[in-house]
């Protein structure tokens, strides 16, 4: 018995070691898009850097890099990633593709918001007729851009009632709570296409300019963490905003439908 | 109900197909679960016996600590790892933030005292059948911690069980110091995360279908190994 345990030990252990990676951390609503299983690879091939993807929300990747846990943060925050720059975490902000933001909800549509004028309409529509909303509620990208529009349509969320229930989770459990309550809730487009789980949900309102959704990618500091390999990070910069890349994120489409439009600028 | 119908055939079809990742991944809950226990094993089952042969003054209080700290959620272990390994703390510079090895440490820290708990029970009532014979033999400590132990080892292999089953079943923990990477860190218990989270519940329920299917592979393996069902034997 015991030789046997040995040998199956040694089974186990045997594992064998990687070439060049580095870690990158990235937002739910990347990963859900299932955009990562298309770049992935292309990067192994075109530039032999194995990424090693974090998926977390917006707010605990910045977090990781200010650790100098990872080597870059993919995100969609803008704000947040200019402050995570200014107190020298990062050494820049690149940005790479953009994709929108939209509000999904029960096909039924009971606060009225499909064919709304614009967002603040829809917005408001929802808290006057009260239907269930759920929030991220995680500090991720696509909260903060909830919370923004909410501010904007000048509604309080503090005033919000039972209605508003905020989550705490990734976008996909999120999306899997408002189909399971049968309510409203504010999506990236990419994750909402890739979700699975649609039932009893359409997406109601999308195509205002203040549901623009910007993605960029923030290396890590090497100055406050000297491990940090900003090589490997500025290596897959270039990659991310070559030709490649342009046409792997604009090509990719899920039922015929573009999810992400790239728009990094060589300098 | 139809969900938990396709759960069972995409399992069916997984196991059939071989699938690489489904094994890739089998395969690492395993090896990070195993270790954790043995390394868990190694600690726990001396401490647990020592505290049921020993009388010192924290005695009580060394046990119901122990008891407590089976009751300590595994997010607020991981995040404790975390803390410990991330690189801007105190052992930041071994760089073991999400590897395996990570998972192993916080697995430990969580199944150690559920291990030990059980234990210090089982050797308890066996250290009050054998006492006195141990104390009139004129025993050491050590010698009477070794034939507890050498005599106790079916009610230890449970202890053993109870703790693989916490730490195979885990996902809070090893989610935030594994980080579940692809191909490094991903284990069945992250991957079932992940897919939950894309809305695509019957490979997650199918992954929960081959996850049970482990367990009870590894449970049957280790009792039929140490033959605790056959007769005569202790």
């Amino acid at each position: 018995m015991n030789r046997f345990l040995l040998v199956a030990i040694a089974l186990l252990w045997a594992q064998v070691s990687s070439a060049d990676n580095m870690r990158l951390a990235v937002t739910t609503s990347f990963e859900n898009s299932g955009l990562a299983d298309v770049l992935l690879p292309a990067i192994k091939t075109d530039i032999d850097l194995d990424v090693q993807l974090l998926v977390v929300g917006t707010g605990q990747a910045l977090k990781l890099g200010a650790a100098g846990d990872v080597d870059a943060v993919l995100v969609h925050s803008k704000e947040a990633e200019e402050a995570f720059v200014t107190a020298g975490y990062g050494t820049h902000r690149r940005e790479i593709m953009y994709n929108d933001f939209v509000i999904i909800g029960p096909v039924e549509d009971p606060a009225g918001i499909n064919g709304a004028a614009n967002v603040i309409d829809a917005m408001t529509n929802i808290a006057t007729a009260k239907a269930r909303f759920v929030s991220r509620g995680d500090d991720s990208g696509t909260h903060k851009a909830e919370r923004a529009l909410w501010a904007a349509a000048g509604l309080n969320i503090q005033d919000h009632g039972d209605w508003y229930q905020a989550v705490g989770s990734g976008m996909g459990a999120a999306l899997n709570t408002a189909a399971g309550l049968n309510a409203y809730i504010i999506a990236d487009r990419a994750s909402w296409l890739n979700f699975g789980n649609k039932k009893g949900l359409s997406l109601l309102f999308s195509g205002d300019p203040a549901l623009y959704n910007q993605y960029a990618f923030l290396p890590v500091d090497p100055v406050k963490n000297s491990h940090v390999r900003n090589d490997l990070a500025m290596l897959l910069e270039e990659w991310l905003t070559g030709a490649r890349a342009a046409a792997l994120i604009n090509g990719y489409s899920i039922g015929g439908e573009p999810l992400f439009v790239f728009n990094a600028t060589t300098d | 109900m139809i969900d938990i119908l396709d759960g069972l055939k995409a399992a069916f079809w997984l196991v059939i197909s071989f699938d690489a990742e489904l094994w890739e991944i089998s395969l690492r809950s395993l090896r990070v679960t195993l270790s954790a226990l043995i390394i868990a094993s190694l600690i726990a089952i001396p401490l647990g016996t020592y505290l049921a042969v020993q009388r010192f003054r924290y005695r009580r209080f060394a046990i119901s600590l122990i008891n407590a700290l089976m009751g300590l959620p595994p997010v607020v272990i991981g995040l404790l790892v975390y803390i410990a390994l991330s690189r801007s703390g105190p052992f930041g510079v071994l760089n073991l933030l999400f590897t395996p090895t990570a998972m192993i440490i916080a697995q430990v820290i969580i199944i150690t005292p559920v291990i030990a708990s059980i234990a210090h029970q089982a050797m308890r009532e066996l250290w009050a059948e054998y006492h006195d014979l141990l104390i009139s033999l004129n025993t050491t400590k050590w010698q009477r911690i070794v034939t507890l132990i050498r005599d106790g080892r079916r009610n230890l292999l449970t202890a053993a069980l109870a703790g693989f089953g916490r730490a195979i079943g885990e996902v809070g923990a090893i989610m935030i110091v594994g980080g579940n990477i692809d191909h490094v860190t991903r284990v069945l218990t992250t991957a079932i995360a992940l897919e939950t989270g894309k809305g695509d519940f019957a490979l997650a329920l199918a992954l929960g279908f081959v996850l049970i299917g482990i367990a009870i592979v590894v449970n049957l393996a280790i009792h039929t190994l140490s033959r605790t069902e056959r007769e005569g034997r202790w």
